[in-house]
């Protein structure tokens, strides 16, 4: 028997289980993934995908099972600032009081002293976050005044600047602009090249198609696993979908 | 004649000043203001108005025991005004009643046993001035327990005010980061206690939550800038308490109710004229004559 080099795997998830005082959210649930790996999260609303990610981030407690990240526990993977969390649009107070530069900020202060005093190296991460996303133009504008998808970038921006080698994506292209998506898509290659994780969830087949190397289909469990070629088939998916058909979901053509 | 020089506005600011206990309570509301004001802003964008009723409510028998045992008053006001928080997301979390109907439920509770309590306790404990505050009538020791909890409070918000930021806007970005957010729950708590209890001395429990609310809202009105809005929000606060403080003096009116009132005029004027927030969008109006 081979043993497993768990060091190998960004994220490995092992028969997690979350409840919410009782009422299971997720259970058994399975996942592997390497550096560079881009995975599509595809369930129905409910379907246990925002549990999935606030397990990884540590945001709430598994009650059976366990997750190594890097090969070490959650919390040391907060402390050493590995996983970022990209929001979705509706999970923010689009009406906080808080401009793009200090959001972006935001994805160093793990790394900084207790006054959260930004370095001049935090400066420049900020920076040349803000320049990826494309958004220099905008740096004192507030949140609020912002287009959806420029608020996306700006979130994306924060993850970029945190450095993190796990990127977990809630939604990233709903209710995006064209040139939102494009942007986002051009740094999902640039991402996948430096060999940084991506598991983003996402309503849109096309997309999971496009960019996914791999698919975790979910419904409180996990429905199928592996790679999108092989798992992403119409049975699959309906399952997925508690038997609504893909024809339904996504037009005929698909 | 003489009705003239009265009527100066010098005469009017300065002639309440002579009184030391003028100077007294203006010093003192305008501290416990800004103390208010500051952790006001929080407050206000955390989405926690009706937790600071529940709080600043709870905190009455713990003044009440407080007192009878001869403690500082604000030792036994943080217990109460902790503990009923504690006890409310306990019932929220074993029952399927409502967060909103428990936190009023668990509040009244509390306000009640204290109602009940000076009833029973004999000592020299005035209802009226913790119901209703006696910023007039402050004494030396509470003068030095003021003093102290605001600067404790405000020390505490400086220290982790970016911290308390990022947990009011994004408490998973936070934790993800392996920021403590546990703590930082228990800390704008905390924070939220030990401004109760020096704000009821300036307008009173049932008042006090206005002190921990308005000014917050009145800044978000005014600005999109957090560091701004925390500035507003104090100035605003201090503001109002001295003008309330003058208007209960010259009209011999409740002091707070005239400092809320005070609060809420300033409110209402944010509410019509900010510039871009405002009913009216004077910022627009402007702008559409250049």
């Amino acid at each position: 028997m081979e043993s497993i080099n768990y060091q190998n795997f960004r994220i490995d998830a092992e028969n997690i289980c979350v409840d919410y005082n009782g009422k299971v959210a997720l259970y058994d649930a399975n996942l592997r993934l390497k550096p560079g790996q881009i995975c599509g999260l595809v369930g129905m609303n409910g379907a246990g995908k925002t549990t999935f990610f606030n397990a990884l981030t540590g945001f709430v407690n598994i009650s059976k099972g366990k997750i190594r990240i890097n090969g070490e526990s959650v919390r040391s993977a907060q402390k050493d600032q590995t996983i970022a969390y990209v929001p979705q649009s509706e999970g923010i107070d689009s009406q906080f009081p808080i401009n793009v530069w200090d959001v972006v900020m935001m994805g160093r202060y793990g790394s900084m002293n207790i006054f959260r005093c930004p370095r001049e190296s935090d400066v420049q991460a900020v920076k040349d976050a803000i320049e990826r996303v494309d958004l220099t133009d905008h740096l004192s504008t507030p949140i609020g005044h912002l287009s959806g998808g420029q608020r996306k970038r700006t979130f994306l921006a924060r993850a970029i600047a945190q450095r993190a080698s796990i990127l977990l994506l809630d939604e990233p292209f709903s209710g995006v602009d064209i040139r939102t998506e494009k942007l986002i898509s051009e740094l999902f290659i640039q991402f996948k090249n430096e060999g940084k994780t991506i598991l983003l969830s996402t309503h849109d087949m096309i997309h999971v198609r496009e960019f996914c190397d791999l698919v975790l289909l979910i419904n409180k469990t996990v429905v199928a696993y592996g790679e999108t070629s092989e798992v992403f088939t119409p049975e699959n998916i309906t399952t997925t979908f508690g038997g609504i058909s893909p024809d339904f979901l996504f037009g005929p053509e698909s | 004649m003489e009705l003239c020089s009265f009527l100066t506005l010098d005469s009017l600011i300065t002639d309440p000043l002579t009184h030391d206990f003028m100077r007294k309570a203006l010093l003192m509301s305008s501290l416990v203001a800004a103390v208010c004001g500051f952790l006001s802003s929080y407050l206000t964008l955390k989405g926690w108005a009706l937790m600071g009723d529940a709080v600043s409510h709870s905190v009455m028998p713990g003044v009440v025991v407080a007192y009878a045992l001869g403690l500082p008053f604000s030792l036994g006001a943080f217990i109460f005004g902790v503990g009923s928080v504690a006890l409310i997301g306990f019932i929220k979390q074993k029952s399927r009643v409502k967060e909103d109907t428990v936190i009023g439920l668990v509040f009244t509770g509390f306000f009640a046993l204290g109602i009940v309590l000076v009833s029973k306790i004999k000592s020299n404990i005035d209802l009226h001035s913790i119901l209703f505050g006696s910023p007039l009538g402050i004494s030396l020791s509470d003068v030095k327990q003021t003093i102290f909890i605001s600067l404790l409070v405000v020390i505490l918000l400086s220290i982790f005010r970016k911290d308390l930021m990022l947990y009011c806007f994004d408490p998973r970005h936070a934790k993800t980061v392996g920021i403590n957010v546990f703590f930082l729950h228990y800390l704008l708590l905390t924070c939220l206690s030990l401004a109760a209890v020096v704000g009821l001395q300036s307008v009173g429990i049932i008042l006090v939550v206005a002190m921990l609310i308005t000014p917050g809202a009145t800044a978000y009105l005014l600005t999109d800038k957090f560091d701004n809005m925390t500035i507003i929000s104090v100035l605003s606060a201090i503001i109002s308490s001295l003008i309330g403080i003058y208007i209960s003096f010259w009209f011999d009116l409740e002091t707070g109710g005239s400092i809320v009132l005070a609060q809420t005029f300033i409110f209402l004027f944010a509410f019509l004229f900010a510039p871009r927030y405002g009913l009216f969008k004077l910022k627009k109006f402007f702008s559409s004559y250049k």
